[in-house]
């Protein structure tokens, strides 16, 4: 077992407030979120990059936030899925997904939520093999994935606004 | 016909040795075959990652290469699909437990540099082609191979991953010899 790194003091950027922390460096970003800063909408899934439960935005690209350790973000801008809502496109995507009921259990979706607004930004009307390639990433036991690509060719068309 | 098949398997084997002649180039070709390296240095539109197999009888090492989990792609630079980038989950470093692998720009080879299935042959000419190497003459390819953090990475892969035959500093080494021989390439 390895001894962690002595805490230090770490500025970081959430959601755009600064926000204070100390924190071992090597700290995982997602147990920072959900447990310094009480932001637990980022879900533990596997903490081995494997799942996407834990997807936030760095700088606006999707990251595991369980094998991000803190020091890596320091000086970037994190977006949890806490914010989304604040972006016209975030507000978009929660409609549809409320109108589609596209989670079940919904535990993996703050993370699928997560990947698709940062693959709408990117690619505004992906084709279903874009949308593989982008939530590749992201699994859901529950098998939700007919609704998830329903839910972003919807949005595509411009639904929801 | 025992003997015929005997006899045509010796002799195959003694041309095989022969045309396997040791070759300055050999060493290279052996960490560069590694999958340490071949992984992301693949012909195909994904990486791959690898399983290591002991024979129990012979204790024979081999791996076993798959595509990547999680499905995920090249993409038109190697940094992975648009927003789902390698960088996603492969940090700066190693995690701490060492599960996943992580160096500064995580990415593929360009298709340019696929070595996978090439004899020592090809892939002695693939790495000398300024063509496909993304320029580099011997000199930069000596310090590329003595100073990328990728390529760094593969003598420090974390968790129980293998390391490429030679120790970091030998294979430059190697590879200087070679350089300085005039960087031939062996036939096959
Ligand atoms: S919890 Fe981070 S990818 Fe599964
Ligand atoms: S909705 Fe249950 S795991 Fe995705």
């Amino acid at each position: 077992m390895t001894t962690p790194a002595p805490r230090e003091t770490f500025a970081l950027s959430v959601n755009g407030r600064v926000e204070q922390t100390d924190v071992s460096p090597d700290k995982p970003l997602l147990w920072v979120l959900r447990d310094e800063l009480d932001l637990k909408g980022s879900k533990y899934g596997c903490g081995r990059a494997l799942c996407g439960a834990c997807t936030v935005h760095v700088d606006g690209q999707p990251t595991r936030a369980c094998v991000t350790p803190v020091k890596a973000v320091a000086g970037k801008s994190v977006t949890t899925i806490e914010a989304l809502s604040e972006t016209e496109l975030g507000a978009r995507v929660q409609r549809a997904w409320t109108s589609l009921n596209v989670p079940q259990c919904g535990y993996c979706q703050s993370g699928q939520i997560m990947a698709v607004v940062a693959l709408l930004k990117a690619i505004p009307a992906p084709t279903d093999p874009q949308i593989d390639e982008a939530l590749s990433g992201n699994i859901c036991r529950c098998g939700m994935y007919p609704r998830i690509r329903k839910a972003v060719h919807e949005l595509a068309a411009g639904g929801f606004a | 016909m025992i003997r015929t098949a005997l006899v045509t398997g010796l002799l195959g084997a003694a041309l095989n040795v022969a045309a396997q002649a040791p070759h300055s180039f050999d060493p290279i070709a052996e960490v560069l075959q590694h999958p340490r390296c071949l992984n992301c240095h693949t012909f195909t539109e994904y990486p791959t990652q690898s399983r290591k197999m002991v024979d129990p009888i012979s204790g024979e090492v081999s791996y076993l290469r798959f595509r990547h989990a999680q499905q995920v792609i090249r993409g038109e630079k190697g940094f992975g699909a648009p927003t789902l980038q390698c960088g996603a989950c492969h940090q700066d470093e190693n995690v701490a437990d060492g599960k996943v692998p992580g160096a500064p720009h995580w990415h593929l080879a360009p298709l340019s540099m696929g070595w996978e299935g090439l004899n020592r042959g090809e892939l002695c000419e693939t790495l000398k082609d300024t063509d496909k190497n993304g320029g580099r003459d011997l000199a930069a390819l000596v310090k590329h191979m003595e100073e990328d953090a990728l390529v760094l990475w593969g003598w420090t892969p974390g968790g129980d991953r293998d390391t490429p035959p030679y120790a970091h500093a030998d294979f430059i080494d190697l590879l200087k010899l070679w350089v300085a021989a005039g960087a031939p390439c062996p036939t096959n």
